[in-house]
């Protein structure tokens, strides 16, 4: 695959406002010119005129791993900002465990960053509009809601994926993802670690199709995702 | 969920469904398309049906599943009969109010693993293993396990970290493996989640120095009796590539361990287990 990608100079502009016209417009048409080749490469549909703001994920594994990708950024860029505003009241065990959560998720984004190298889609830029940083309900109800996410995106890509190497990969972030809903649930709410939303009567977690949890984690995102060259079986 | 129609279904999409199943592979795909939502009671006919249909004299073909499904359901009796026993003694053992219900949630649930396993087990043609007798006290190095709180919570502890690297560590052999993988790793984040628990608990308590995560191979616990559970975890390398401080991120190596949870191989998990059997 070409490589596409913005310099790592220009991937600085990832995070939330303060995007300059320049680098955004840049961001775009990198963006753009990357999904038209995933797309075409794909499908070879020529009437496709994807919107400038709107990433493809591609297909197979290299899609799956994408789409974590994509979900690292979003839980990585969350917690950089509840750390560097942080909510008002917050104790000084909070602000080290869920420092200790946001390093995780820079390391699973950096990871697969790596990983995908010129495969990687590009930085995604989030939106954030929903979320006041200040309050801890706030903060808390969409750690939560990320981590749940995270758990279930995992659980249902796993069928997706072919390679045993990239499935045990997944399986080693999962159960920290899990391990992280438990304390924010906690932290909400002492003993919802595993409560009956997210744990059936089986004892099974949740799992969600990509479709499921992109349509969830758009709300949260300014960039568009397209996931229909995933797998989906 | 109407039975007669997901054979209906699967027969229509692949009529010679009963004669083509010569690889692993497609033996696991034999769990994919029943549907999750589909009830314990109902499980058993519905697996039990296409297997017997599908494997009768090729038995060698279900084996790795089956084989996969027993021995986490050996993993979910050592821990649904540890929380049981425990449960039993009573509020001298785990204190009432918050405790009592969180252990009882987590009881709950691997009595859940146990009897979801079971059923999938007699569902694929497979006989369910035998429960084991256990000895909780690990041949008397955790002589206090039903007497001493921290003690309790210290095995849980144990328990529930090796449950999550014992379902990892053969996830790369159910690869492509449809809803039975599914299945695996929806109990394997369940017991993920307990483990952040009893982490906490043990945490609140001073029992031990742990975060809801595991950092590098530190157990927490004052007893090298546990450490097998442990180590490998001080791992940070993943895929070849360096964790610890990636892309000239300020990744410490606490939190590139921590970052990721490390498999067991079978071997290692009956070995650890093995102690607590009589």
């Amino acid at each position: 695959m070409p490589k596409t990608n913005p310099s790592a100079g220009e991937k600085a502009i990832v995070v939330e406002g303060g995007v300059s016209a320049l680098s955004r417009r840049k961001f775009l048409s990198y963006a753009s010119v990357l999904s038209g080749l995933l797309v075409g490469a794909s499908a070879c549909d020529k009437d496709d005129n994807p919107s400038t703001s709107t990433v493809n994920l591609g297909s197979g594994d290299l899609g799956i791993l994408n789409y974590a990708y994509a979900l690292e950024q979003l839980e990585a860029a969350f917690y950089t900002k509840v750390i560097s505003s942080q909510y008002s009241g917050i104790t000084s065990a909070e602000t080290a465990l869920l420092t200790d959560i946001r390093d995780h998720e820079i390391a699973h984004r950096e990871f697969f960053k790596t990983a995908l190298s010129s495969n990687a889609i590009p930085a995604l830029e989030v939106d954030f509009s929903s979320i006041n940083f200040g309050s801890k309900d706030s903060v808390l109800a969409t750690a939560k809601a990320f981590e749940d996410l995270g758990v279930s995106a995992y659980n249902g890509a796993g069928k997706l994926i072919t390679s045993p190497d990239y499935l045990v990969l997944a399986g080693k972030i999962v159960s920290v993802e899990a391990r992280h809903a438990a304390y924010i649930r906690d932290l909400i709410s002492n003993g919802s670690f595993a409560d009956g939303t997210v744990v059936d009567a089986n004892g099974l977690d949740k799992s969600r199709t990509p479709a499921e949890v992109l349509a969830i984690a758009s709300t949260y995102l300014k960039t568009k995702i397209n996931a229909n060259n995933l797998p989906t079986s | 969920m109407n039975l007669h129609h997901i054979f209906g279904v699967l027969e229509k999409s692949d009529p010679e469904v009963y004669q083509r199943m010569d690889t692993r592979r497609k033996a696991l795909q034999r769990f994919a398309g029943i549907g999750r939502s589909l009830s314990l009671t109902a499980l058993p006919f519905a697996l039990g049906s296409l297997f017997q249909k599908s494997y009768a004299g090729t038995r060698n073909i279900t084996d790795t599943p089956v084989e996969i499904l027993n021995y986490a359901l050996t993993l979910e009796y050592l821990e649904s009969e540890f929380y049981k026993a425990g449960i039993a003694v009573g509020a001298a053992l785990v204190p009432a109010g918050a405790p009592t219900n969180a252990i009882g949630t987590i009881s709950a649930h691997e009595t859940a693993h146990v009897a979801f396993l079971t059923a999938a087990i007699k569902a694929a043609g497979g006989t369910p293993a035998n429960k084991p007798v256990f000895d909780f006290t690990a041949k008397g190095t955790f002589a206090t396990v039903f007497t001493s709180y921290d003690t309790f919570l210290a095995v849980a502890q144990t328990f529930e970290d090796t449950g999550v690297r014992a379902y990892k560590g053969r996830a790369a052999e159910l690869v492509k493996g449809g809803d039975l993988l599914t299945a695996a790793l929806n109990i394997h984040s369940v017991e993920a989640r307990h483990a952040s628990h009893i982490r906490q608990m043990r945490k609140a308590n001073n029992f031990g120095d742990v975060k809801p995560w595991i950092t590098l191979k530190t157990s927490g616990i004052g007893s090298a009796a546990v450490q097998a559970s442990y180590d490998g975890e001080e791992n940070t390398k993943q895929a070849n590539i360096e964790i610890t401080n990636i892309n000239s991120t300020s990744i410490s190596a606490n939190a590139a361990s921590e970052a990721f949870d490390e498999g067991l191989t079978k071997d290692q998990v009956l070995a650890i287990v093995k102690n607590f059997i009589v």
